[in-house]
Parts: structure tokens; C-alpha cells; sequence
């Protein structure tokens, strides 16, 4: 395998409802030059809810991937859904903190006559291999199409920040941040980057769940954001299907685009919007493409302070 | 000479000892170990019957050399020391093994193998003591003045006392006033007397006293010797303003064009100007310019403090000066740095506008600070309504720091009466543990109180300003588990106030270092004894005071001044110090000058004597570490105490096998 070559699990949601995550990955992949080999005959990961159900049974199901992907010759498998990410993570590290766990889970991946050394494959996050492995830099010097005004609020979700963050910060991560930026958005404050998306909270307690998505979508937009965009495919499910009923349970009429990072990074690549799957999403993120402009807007001078306003801690570098 | 006649004292400490280790049975089993004469178990070996034990039978037995097998040398060995040359024995025949921290407490569970260790420490120790050699101890002079390092209200203390005794200190600060963090502070808990008000008289005292050379704006870069006689360099920086000139009068900062926020003594919340004086009470006097900032040592332009200086004291050619100082003793008392709840991002400090931290509300609330004294939100006029505290920001949190900042609950319950006197706002406290331990601390909690303040018992979790209805709109709602109430609550309030820990100095590391001292796992200095000698450290000579110690409030930082200038002046008045006779020493007939030695010496101890083409060790400046002898390609250095018969004697010991009582090499 080339260096520029990794293990890919797609999970299921990419392969359905988030297809355009498939898509735009795929297409940032081949323009930025690295390929994604699907691991073999990989299967579900339980998602959220079969750990809570039977957790046994559960961690045999991630682990089977696990012990493909090795069985494959992968030293690390690159997850774009956070979900996924976070319970193959898990698996591998519980499989090596719980030696007990570990043999249960292999005397069941017996029977399919596999076997998993927990710590042989390391599990990555999709944005956290384009950050680390290709950089903010060759982002910025591959720019085709700079976001120049665009106002993006970056959502990182709960499950890739917590509770082992492969980012900055578990709280207020800044890593694709950052990354918006060196392609040309202008990223806002934005209070609720952590904060839950409800999950499949709609399937119980659809109030609840409402209650949930309208916040961060209410968030975004008080921010000034033009767009959210999410790393994560029930992140982006929730606020883009869920949208409209948020907004007919409370009474509200925003119409806040929800996008993968994959698709902005597209965007900033150059690629057409239609290999970066826009169009398949609930609130139209294509009017988004109008709003980018060909020469940077002059820099927004901040708000004009009184004289007797006191100075803000700096914060550090 | 005659055959040596050992005496072997095996201490049961209690059941510190004799709960894990059969120490009866060590005894009787060393009678059999070569040259003993006599063994003993005894139940307190320190105490004094224990002691005289030893000095009797050192008489009717003729003991040449005494073991005691009891606690580390740290505790006790001055005690035996002290009995064996009571009874006419030289102190340094005497050896001691540990079978206190080194066998019965680390092996509690273990009674067989933890006797059996005692007794391979015991045989070492009674292999050695035969090879010791009788030592006289060295006296050096002491140099009456003391470095204190550090202006904060601990140091002052500590150079008040010396000085009032009568004898001269140097008083080092890098800052260009000192005071320390009580400068910045306006009230004092728990009696809110005047925080100023109580600290510039020994302010003008410390800069006034003909007993005390005030270098502010000053560093120590180097340190020298040892106890008695320290060298110590410090690096006066050149502040650009001639003080014998200067007069204070405050032209040159009034008309200064370069306004800085001052991270220092503002707390960030300020501005001072490129050239400034810290405050107005500031000892000395004297402005000092901030060469970062100022235009002219920017661009080489405008020299206005220059121009408008009314006795020409500004001069932009000062040099940093070196000066070399010669002290008896050092008082390290360097403070504390504010812990940085940009660090808890949650907490929003840094993002959140309204969010303050502890010393930022100090100056807010200080008459003196930007606002002059009115409690105001950021944008510099709106008086908050509703404030919450915050405490354990960074303390007692082992994501950030496990100690407790001691001053915290005090200080938040000060904020608490401040704002509520101030400004009528409701005050909501949250806290962990109330902890007012101190005198006067639990009434200051009750009347706070019964002013009305609300003490919500829960770790906040989350600062947000994301409103989830129409009343947390535009307020900063405080998350977090009332565990008395046992449910979570959101508060909207308009202004928070992080009571932020309090932690080492950044270079408290450095210093430690330069100075030869410890620093323990929450990074503040170690004292010599956590409990019986809190002032002193490891090294003889140099004492530590105040929050350098660990988190700690003004009275006990003051007590601790005050107890480090006692240990000081105790020392001074021995006018001599007795420093252990353990030295490296060359044979010079048989040094080869290859200087090898020279350079490995940690200590720059050992000079090489030109016309005789070999190494010499000066016994002074040597402290026994050893690595000249190890060093040493002809094996001509000698330690004196750690001579290699010595310790291969000790290996000797050690090596038996304590079943079959023979040694181990010769089982082999």
C-alpha cells in the first residue's frame, strides 16, 4: 500500500442517505491525490444504540472490521462518520484495556475464523487524516475557488471531540477552524461546536430532538453563519431533514445549509458542485455557491468599542 | 590496632518497624554478623533512654563502631551522631541502616521477606562501619547579609525582620516595583481592611530601611557557593530612567503617545504607557521604560519622555548592570502565578466577553485599577445585576491542577460582599466545598450569607451564552448540578467571575534549579520538612516563604516571612556553620594532571595548580557528590566517607544471604 493509499470504512450512512459525504470525499480524495481502498466485506458498526443494548455482541460486531481491515494488511483505517469512528476506536482500545473483553470478543470472531490483536490498526477520523496528512497549507496552495465571503460556523459534533478528542480541544476544538479559513471562509463565533445534535433522539422523544437541532441551528444563524458544516452523517441528517419540522414546532423560518466538509473542501478545490453531491440536501446548499465571491471582503473592522470599554484577555497562539 | 567492637541497635519505631519486620529476631541475628559485640532491639531508639543505651554500652562494651537500624539519616542520624560523640565515640563512626522507608513501610504485606531485607541492610551497614574513618567537621564563617529573592508581601517581611535585627539584605524583584499580587489587590479578607493601605507602609519601609538595597527590576542570573558564603549575580536591567535623577513627577508618562494593556499589575483589564510606574504607591518611584513597546527603541523616533523630562533623567543609552553580591543566606520567596482559565475553554474566558477572572475583578473593584473602583461589565459602564462566582477554577481538578488554592473560597466570598455593596446585584456563588479554615473565616462566610448572597453547592460545567428562553436572552447562563438540590440548574446572570487557582511561577523550575532546592509534583518548592521545618530546604543556606511554598494567603505568607528571617538570624548568630566533613581530596603524588576532574565538577570545586601540574579540591566549595571520584582514570580522588573499601565492604554486606548467613559470593 502507498503511503497515499489508506483502508477506508464507509459505514453505512454514506453508502445511503449521506451519499453525498461518499461523493465529495471521493472527489477531494482524487483531486488532493490519495486513494480510499474499502476494506472488504465490512459490515455495520451498531452505531449508537446496539452498545446500549448488548454490549458483547456489539463490540464482536465493530471488531470483525477490525480484524479485516489487519487480515487486509491495514495499519490504519480512515472513518468519515464519527459514529463509526467512535466505535471502532473504542473497540480497539477496550479490546486492550479489558484483556477479558478482548478474548470474549475473539473467541466470537473465531467462529468466523478471524482473530484481532487490539493496537494492530489504528482508527482515524477522516478529517483528522486530511488535517494531519495533507495539511492546512496544501489546502490553502490547492485552492482553486477561495471561499471569500462565505460565513461558515464549524460543527464538530459530540461523538469525534469526546471523550478522546482527536482534535486541539474536547470543548471548543479551532482544527477546522482553521482549515475553513486557509480556504478563504470566514468562520463565526459559534457557541454550540460540541454540543449534542440530538442523535436518533428523533426515533424517541421527537420534541426533545427538536428542541435539540433547533438550538444549534438558532446558534448558527444568530452567529451570522451562511452554512453549518459538519464532519459527522446524523449531525448532518438531524439539521438538515429535521430543519423543517424545528422550525414548524417553534414557529420559526431558517433555512441554515447543512454541509459536509468534504463538500466545502470541493468547493474551494474547484470541483462542480454536482460530484460534491450538492442538491441532495433538504435545505438547498447550492444559493451557498452564489454568495462566494472573487476577491476577499474587506475585513469586517470590529465593532467600535466605547472609551471606557476594557480590553479582552488576549488569547494565545 | 586492636580487633573493631561493633554495636548494633535495631529500632521497632512503634509497629512502624516491628509491625512488618521481626526486629528481636534481626537482633539476635546480628550478634552473629563479624566484629559485634553487642545487639539490641529497642522499642524507641530516638527517644532518651534509647540513646543512652547506646552511650552506655559504648563505655562498658568498648565499642569502637555503632549501627542503629531504624528510619532514614534524614530523621534521626544527627541524634545518634550526637549520642556516639557524647560518649567520646567520633560521629562518624557510626552508620545507619534504614529499615524503616526501605524495608517495613514499602513491604507492609511481606513480614518474612521484609525482616529478611532489614537483616542484609543491617549486615551491610555492619561490614561498612568497621572501614569508617574518624571525620572532624568543618566551621566556615557566615556572611552576615541575606538575599531575599522576591518583593511580594513575603519577601518583605522576611527582609523587614533581618534588617530590623540589624543586618543588611538585598531584596531582588523583577518587576519594576515591589508590593507583588497584595499591591493589586483592594480589600483584604476577612476583616476588608484597605489592601494598600496596610502594605505601603512596609513598602516604604522595605525601600527606605538602611539595612535593605532594594534592586527592583532586577534578576538573579547565577548562584554560587554555599551556606555561609553564597556568590550570587544579579542583572540589574537598565530601565532607561536615572533614578538619581529622576523625581517621580509623572510628565514623562502623561505625555507618552504609546498606550499598552498591562498584563502585569492591571491583570490585562488596564492600560499604562510605554513608560510608566506600576502604581502610584510603587517603591521605588521611579518610571521604567517597556523598550518592547516604546517608539523610540522601535523606530529610533520620538523621544518625548526625553523631551518633556523637567531634570533630564531619561537617558536611552542605560546599560544592564551586573552586580555581584556576597550573601550568608537566601530566601526564596517568589510567588505564585495566576492559573489561566483559557485553559477550561467551557468557561468561556477569553471568548465571552463578561467573563472575569479573580484578578481581574481585584482591579476592577480597586479605586485605583481602570475603572476607579466601579464594578462594570467589559464594555466599561453597565453595572451588573446579577454576578456568579466561580470556585475551584483550576484547583482541586485533576484535569488541570489536584491541590487546593487555599485562598479561593475567601477571596470569592470577598467578591461577593464587594459587588453586593457595590452595585446591589444578586451574587450566586458555586462552589464544591466551602473551606474558611482560618481565624475570623467561617464568621466572614456566615455574615456574607446573611447579606444575602447564594451558595450553589456544584462544579459548574459549561458558561454559555446560548439562551434556551427568553429570560437567559443576553445573559451568560452558568451551567451546572446542584447536588444539594440534585438537579441541574442554568443560571443567566451578567457577569462571571472565575475564581482562578493559584499555581508555580512559570520558571519556578529555573529557579528551583539555580538555587538548588526541589520542586514537588504540583510544581511548588519542597520544604525540608512538610511539617517541622516548612521553611528551610534540602540546601543548608537557603529558606523558602510564602506561595513559592504552595498555595497560600496573606497571614501565612507573612508567618512564613517572618519564620524564614528567624532561621536566618539564627544563623547569622552562629556567626559560624558546621558543614559535614564529607569532601573528595586528590592524592596529589599520584594525580597525573590530565584535568578530567576539572570540568565533570558540578560545583567548579577543583582548580588545577600550574606549577605543580596537578588537580586540588577546594574542601569549600566541595560537596561530597562524588562525581570526580568515579571520573578520576587513575583512581586518585578520594571520598571522604565514600572511600571504595567502604562501599565494597557495604556490598560485601548486603550480599549475604540472611537463610544461610554466609555470604552470597561465597555460596557461589
Amino acid at each position: 500500500m502507498t503511503a497515499s493509499c489508506y483502508s477506508y470504512y464507509p459505514g453505512c450512512s454514506l453508502q445511503h442517505r449521506s451519499h453525498a459525504y461518499q461523493q465529495s470525499t471521493e472527489a477531494i480524495a482524487r483531486s488532493l491525490g490519495f486513494e480510499l481502498a474499502e476494506i472488504d466485506d465490512w459490515n455495520c458498526c451498531g452505531a449508537t444504540e446496539y452498545f446500549s443494548v448488548n454490549r458483547l455482541p456489539a463490540y464482536a460486531l465493530v471488531a470483525r472490521n477490525l480484524a479485516l481491515a489487519a487480515d487486509q494488511g491495514a495499519e490504519e483505517i480512515v472513518v468519515p462518520c464519527s459514529a463509526c469512528f467512535l466505535n471502532l476506536h473504542k473497540t480497539d482500545k477496550n479490546m486492550k484495556l479489558y484483556p477479558e473483553l478482548g478474548s470474549k470478543v475473539n473467541k466470537a470472531l473465531a467462529a468466523g475464523n478471524l482473530h484481532y490483536e487490539p493496537g494492530t490498526v489504528k482508527v482515524r477520523h477522516l478529517l483528522e487524516m486530511i488535517l494531519t496528512d495533507i495539511g492546512v497549507d496544501r489546502l490553502k496552495d490547492r485552492t482553486r475557488r477561495p471561499l471569500y465571503g462565505l460565513k461558515l460556523a464549524p460543527y464538530y459534533g459530540c461523538l469525534v471531540a469526546r471523550p478522546d478528542s482527536v482534535f486541539d480541544s474536547t470543548e471548543q476544538p479551532t482544527a477546522m477552524d482553521k482549515m475553513l479559513e486557509a480556504l478563504g471562509a470566514q468562520v463565526v463565533p459559534f457557541s454550540l461546536k460540541t454540543f449534542c445534535c440530538g442523535g436518533h433522539m428523533t426515533q424517541i422523544s421527537e420534541e426533545t430532538a427538536l428542541d435539540m437541532i433547533h438550538r444549534i441551528i438558532k446558534c448558527a444563524a444568530d452567529s451570522g453563519a451562511d452554512a453549518l458544516v459538519t464532519l459527522c452523517p446524523m449531525c448532518q441528517l438531524n439539521l438538515d431533514v429535521y430543519q423543517e419540522a424545528a422550525n414548524r414546532y417553534f414557529e420559526t423560518s431558517y433555512q441554515v445549509p447543512v454541509l459536509f466538509f468534504t463538500q466545502v473542501i470541493g468547493v474551494a478545490l474547484g470541483l462542480s458542485p454536482k460530484e460534491l453531491g450538492f442538491g441532495q440536501e433538504f435545505v438547498d446548499a447550492r444559493v451557498l455557491l452564489d454568495k462566494i465571491q472573487d476577491v476577499p471582503p474587506p475585513r469586517a473592522t470590529p465593532a467600535r468599542r466605547s472609551k471606557q470599554a476594557l480590553p479582552m484577555p488576549a488569547m494565545p497562539e | 590496632m586492636s580487633e573493631p567492637r561493633v554495636g548494633v541497635y535495631v529500632c521497632h519505631c512503634g509497629h512502624n518497624i516491628a509491625g512488618t519486620v521481626d526486629v528481636q529476631h534481626v537482633a539476635e541475628w546480628a550478634m552473629g554478623l563479624p566484629n559485634v559485640v553487642i545487639a539490641r532491639d529497642n522499642r524507641f531508639m530516638c527517644a532518651s533512654t534509647g540513646q543512652e543505651q547506646i552511650e552506655e554500652d559504648i563505655k562498658q562494651f568498648e565499642l569502637t563502631h555503632v549501627v542503629v537500624a531504624s528510619c532514614s539519616p534524614h530523621m534521626h542520624e544527627k541524634t545518634f551522631r550526637n549520642a556516639c560523640a557524647r560518649a567520646g565515640l567520633n560521629p562518624y563512626l557510626f552508620e545507619m541502616a534504614n529499615i524503616r522507608e526501605h524495608a517495613s513501610w514499602v513491604h507492609p504485606n511481606d513480614r518474612e521477606g521484609a525482616t529478611n531485607k532489614a537483616k542484609a541492610l543491617v549486615s551491610a551497614a555492619v561490614h561498612r562501619v568497621v572501614h569508617q574513618q574518624p571525620l572532624e567537621p568543618m566551621k566556615v564563617d557566615i556572611r552576615p547579609e541575606t538575599l531575599v529573592v522576591g518583593g511580594g508581601i513575603a519577601g518583605i517581611q522576611a527582609a523587614l525582620e533581618i534588617a530590623d535585627a540589624g543586618y543588611h539584605v538585598y531584596l531582588v524583584e523583577r518587576e519594576p516595583s515591589i508590593g507583588g499580587h497584595m499591591a493589586m489587590f483592594d480589600k483584604t479578607f476577612p476583616t476588608l481592611d484597605c489592601a494598600a493601605c496596610i502594605l505601603t507602609p512596609k513598602m516604604f519601609d522595605a525601600g527606605g530601611h538602611p539595612n535593605i538595597t532594594l534592586l527592583t527590576y532586577s534578576e538573579v542570573e547565577k548562584v554560587d557557593g554555599y551556606v555561609g558564603n553564597f556568590q550570587v549575580r544579579v542583572r540589574k536591567k537598565a530601565r532607561m530612567v536615572d533614578e538619581s535623577l529622576c523625581t517621580g513627577c509623572g510628565t514623562c508618562w502623561e505625555k507618552c503617545p504609546i498606550k499598552v494593556v498591562d498584563t502585569v499589575w492591571e491583570a490585562g483589564l488596564g492600560y499604562r504607557k510605554a513608560i510608566y510606574r506600576p502604581f502610584p504607591q510603587a517603591v521605588p518611584k521611579y518610571p521604567v521604560i517597556d523598550i518592547e513597546n516604546c517608539t523610540y527603541f522601535k523606530t529610533g523616533k520620538c523621544r518625548m519622555c526625553e523631551k518633556v523630562c523637567p531634570t533630564n533623567a531619561i537617558n536611552y543609552e542605560m546599560q544592564d548592570e551586573i552586580i555581584d553580591l556576597e550573601v550568608g543566606n537566601i530566601i526564596l520567596a517568589t510567588g505564585y502565578k495566576l492559573f489561566d482559565a483559557r485553559r477550561i475553554p467551557q468557561y468561556g474566558y477569553g471568548r465571552l466577553e463578561n467573563v472575569f477572572t479573580s484578578l481581574e475583578f481585584e482591579r476592577l473593584t480597586n479605586a485605583s485599577g481602570p475603572t476607579e473602583g466601579k464594578i462594570v461589565l467589559r464594555d466599561g459602564e453597565t453595572m451588573p445585576q446579577t454576578v456568579a462566582i466561580v470556585h475551584c477554577v483550576g484547583s482541586r481538578d485533576r484535569n488541570y491542577n489536584t491541590h487546593c488554592s487555599a485562598i479561593c473560597c475567601m477571596s470569592s466570598l470577598k467578591f461577593a460582599h464587594l459587588v453586593m455593596e457595590k452595585t446591589g446585584a444578586k451574587v450566586y456563588n458555586f462552589y464544591i466545598d466551602m473551606r474558611p479554615i482560618h481565624k475570623g473565616y467561617e464568621e466572614f462566610y456566615h455574615r456574607i450569607m446573611e447579606e444575602g448572597a447564594t451558595f450553589i453547592r456544584g462544579k459548574v460545567s459549561e458558561i454559555t451564552d446560548v439562551a434556551r428562553s427568553p429570560e437567559e436572552e443576553g445573559k451568560l447562563i452558568v451551567v451546572c448540578e446542584d447536588t444539594l438540590l440534585g438537579r441541574q440548574r442554568r443560571v443567566p446572570v451578567d457577569m462571571v467571575i472565575l475564581a482562578a487557582g493559584l499555581e508555580p511561577q512559570a520558571d519556578a523550575q529555573e529557579i528551583a534549579h539555580m538555587f538548588g532546592v526541589g520542586c514537588g509534583d504540583t510544581g511548588f518548592f519542597i520544604e525540608r520538612h512538610p511539617k517541622l521545618d516548612p521553611v528551610a530546604t534540602m540546601t543548608e543556606g537557603v529558606f523558602i516563604a510564602g506561595a513559592c511554598q504552595g498555595a497560600k494567603d496573606i497571614p501565612d505568607s507573612v508567618a512564613q516571612g517572618a519564620a524564614a528571617a528567624a532561621r536566618v538570624l539564627g544563623t547569622i548568630n552562629q556567626r559560624q556553620v558546621t558543614l559535614e566533613p564529607i569532601r573528595a581530596s586528590i592524592d596529589e603524588e599520584r594525580c597525573s594532571g590530565c584535568r578530567i576532574c576539572n570540568n565533570m565538577c558540578p560545583y567548579n570545586a577543583i582548580d588545577f595548580i600550574e606549577e605543580k601540574g596537578v588537580s586540588r579540591v577546594n574542601p569549600a566549595l566541595c560537596k561530597g557528590c562524588g562525581t570526580c571520584v568515579a571520573a578520576c582514570p587513575s583512581q586518585v580522588i578520594t571520598g571522604a566517607h565514600f572511600t571504595f573499601e567502604q562501599i565494597m565492604a557495604e556490598i560485601d554486606g548486603i550480599m549475604i544471604d540472611v537463610l544461610s548467613d554466609r555470604p552470597v559470593v561465597e555460596a557461589v
